[in-house]
């Protein structure tokens, strides 16, 4: 044991006191820092600031593998570009034959729901990223992108690739962002199954592609091959963007909650480029407020309250109530079931609810309340609505 | 050695080091790659204590916070911890053979990871995964080959 200013720390000294001394100053002040960032937020421009430090080691340790890859695209063969071109025109062909079928449907389910026009898609505007190859902590499931604030993200912007969602971002730098993947034990997205609407919380398995679901009751209407979509609550996705796919269901009957697991349908092992997304504010489908809803949780904004005195059971706080005041907000309790059954996702039912009402359920609609039937009882269970939008969010 | 000269040395090694703690390896061999930073501080503090030692860790730490850390200022807490433990054990350390000191850098090895645990823990950010633990020993093993390649860069003046 060595007390300060004894023998122990004595040769050291005239540059800065006793290794006793400068500990004590150097773990205050990091004891300090950590506080900062974790309590209270207040070292974001700090944060950033190291980001920018330590971007040129980035780029340093990223350029061998992104040389190497120009070298290997540059030396591609003509048949090979040829091929690929050739690919690539028929992918083309079909994707637009599937829009145009898209826009004919957007429009006709807005018909359908009482809109004058279709509604925009969801997404404003969207930039695509490149994977900086780089490891960041090895055992958390995170990456970084060369996309930073001057580019325009901000904290909990929505990462996606072409097959489904990948995570979103925590830390913005400059000219970088580190994202957290959906995969991460730490990360958790408000889910809605596609084929019955039951809605739930997928949480990452920690392995990278696994997600879990671990609060669905035993009873719960989920089989394999379900597609989980996203549900629009927790305030960072939007609505009705792919997830994973349930590959394992394992009911026991001991325990009253089912073991689900499920597959990330993005493939972030074999990704290089993925895509940053805009909302459009004020969309029905778009997250609410996505900028500052960390501080809209915690100070508790009048729209992501429960609801005062709700008609039924206890009402789920809905995120996606930014842009409608919360004037009638009694009959969207109903709007959920109904939106499990509509044709396409963008155009959620929550508009017409809101005037109309939940029992004027339009004929398409018809076969969702006998579809959310059996998985009616589980639902209040299932999703314990105050867990949705913290738990959304990397405690960063 | 002058001391800016020391500190020359000591920023470019962990330089090198903090590149090889951040370079993409495929999963398997990510969890055994040693923490190099945490060796590099290590030698710095027993072989020149005059030199950093402390601060040193502590600006390493901060480093390893923007690349790894859920919590800015964990790694500098943890390294500048065992930069103050090395640094008070100096002259104990410095005349084992590279055995023992191996065993010994397990041992702080094991003690940072611990901390860092706990911390990770204590913050809301656990990795309970037990392949965590496995750097102390890789690290403990590559101790002897980086001391000498680390007592290389610094010349024959030590």
């Amino acid at each position: 044991m060595a007390a300060f200013g004894t023998a122990a720390g004595r040769p050291l000294q005239g540059r800065g006191g006793s290794p006793g001394f400068r500990f004590t100053l150097y773990g205050a002040l990091a004891v300090m820092i950590m506080y900062f960032d974790q309590r209270a937020h207040y070292l974001e421009p700090v944060r950033y600031a190291l980001q920018s430090a330590a971007y040129p080691i980035q780029l340093a340790v990223n350029s061998p593998p992104s040389a190497w890859r120009w070298i290997r695209e540059s030396l591609q063969t003509r048949d090979a570009l040829r091929a690929e071109n050739e690919r690539l025109r028929a992918r083309q062909r079909d994707l637009e034959l599937l829009a145009m079928r898209y826009e004919a449907l957007a429009h006709e389910n807005g018909e359908l729901r009482g809109l004058r026009a279709a509604l925009p898609p969801v997404a404003d505007r969207w930039l695509p990223a490149e994977i900086i190859n780089i490891q960041l902590s090895g055992l958390r499931q995170r990456l970084l992108i060369n996309r930073g604030a001057s580019n325009g993200v901000f904290k909990g912007q929505a990462v996606l690739d072409d097959r489904g969602l990948i995570g979103q971002t925590t830390h913005v730098g400059p000219w970088s962002a580190e994202v957290i993947l959906i995969t991460d034990p730490e990360h958790a997205v408000p889910v809605r199954v596609e084929r019955t609407g039951l809605r739930t919380i997928a949480v990452g398995g920690g392995d990278g592609s696994s997600l879990a679901l671990p609060y669905l009751p035993a009873n719960a209407d989920i089989r394999n091959g379900d597609l989980l979509l996203t549900s629009g609550l927790g305030g960072v996705f939007p609505e009705g963007y792919p997830v994973a796919r349930v590959n394992e269901v394992h009911r026991d009957a001991v325990q009253p909650l089912a073991q689900v697991r499920a597959t990330a349908l993005s493939h972030i092992s074999s990704d290089t480029e993925l895509m940053l997304v805009w909302f459009r504010e004020g969309h029905p489908a778009a997250p609410a407020a996505a900028t500052s809803n960390a501080l809209e949780v915690k100070s508790g904004s009048a729209a992501m309250q429960p609801l005062a005195a709700p008609p039924r059971a206890a009402a789920a706080p809905h995120a996606d109530s930014a842009a409608r005041a919360p004037a009638a907000p009694a009959p969207r309790t109903e709007a959920p079931p109904a939106r499990s059954a509509t044709p396409t996702p963008r155009s959620q039912p929550q508009a017409p609810a809101a005037d109309s009402g939940a029992p004027a359920v339009t004929p398409s609609d018809a076969s969702a309340p006998q579809a959310e039937a059996p998985a009616q009882p589980a639902d209040t269970p299932a999703e314990p609505p105050p867990a949705v939008p913290p738990r959304s969010r990397p405690q960063a | 050695m002058t001391v800016t000269q020391a500190r020359v040395r000591m920023s470019l090694t962990a330089l090198l080091a903090l590149i090889f703690t951040v370079l993409p390896l495929p999963m398997w061999l990510d969890v055994l790659r040693p923490a190099f930073l945490v060796l590099t501080v290590l030698y710095w503090s027993i072989n020149t204590p005059r030199a950093g030692g402390i601060g040193f860790g502590f600006v390493c730490g901060l480093m390893l916070d923007v690349f790894q850390g859920p919590v800015l200022g964990e790694h500098a807490l943890v390294l500048s911890l065992v930069a103050y433990i090395a640094v008070r054990e100096h002259q104990r350390i410095r005349s084992k053979p590279a055995f023992q000191q191996s065993l010994l850098v397990f041992a702080a090895l094991i003690f940072y990871e611990f901390v860092l645990f706990a911390i990770d823990g204590w913050t809301g950010h656990p990795v309970t995964s037990p392949l965590r633990w496995l750097h102390c020993l890789t690290g403990a093993i590559v101790w002897p080959p980086a001391a000498a390649i680390l007592s290389y860069s610094e010349g024959r003046l030590t």
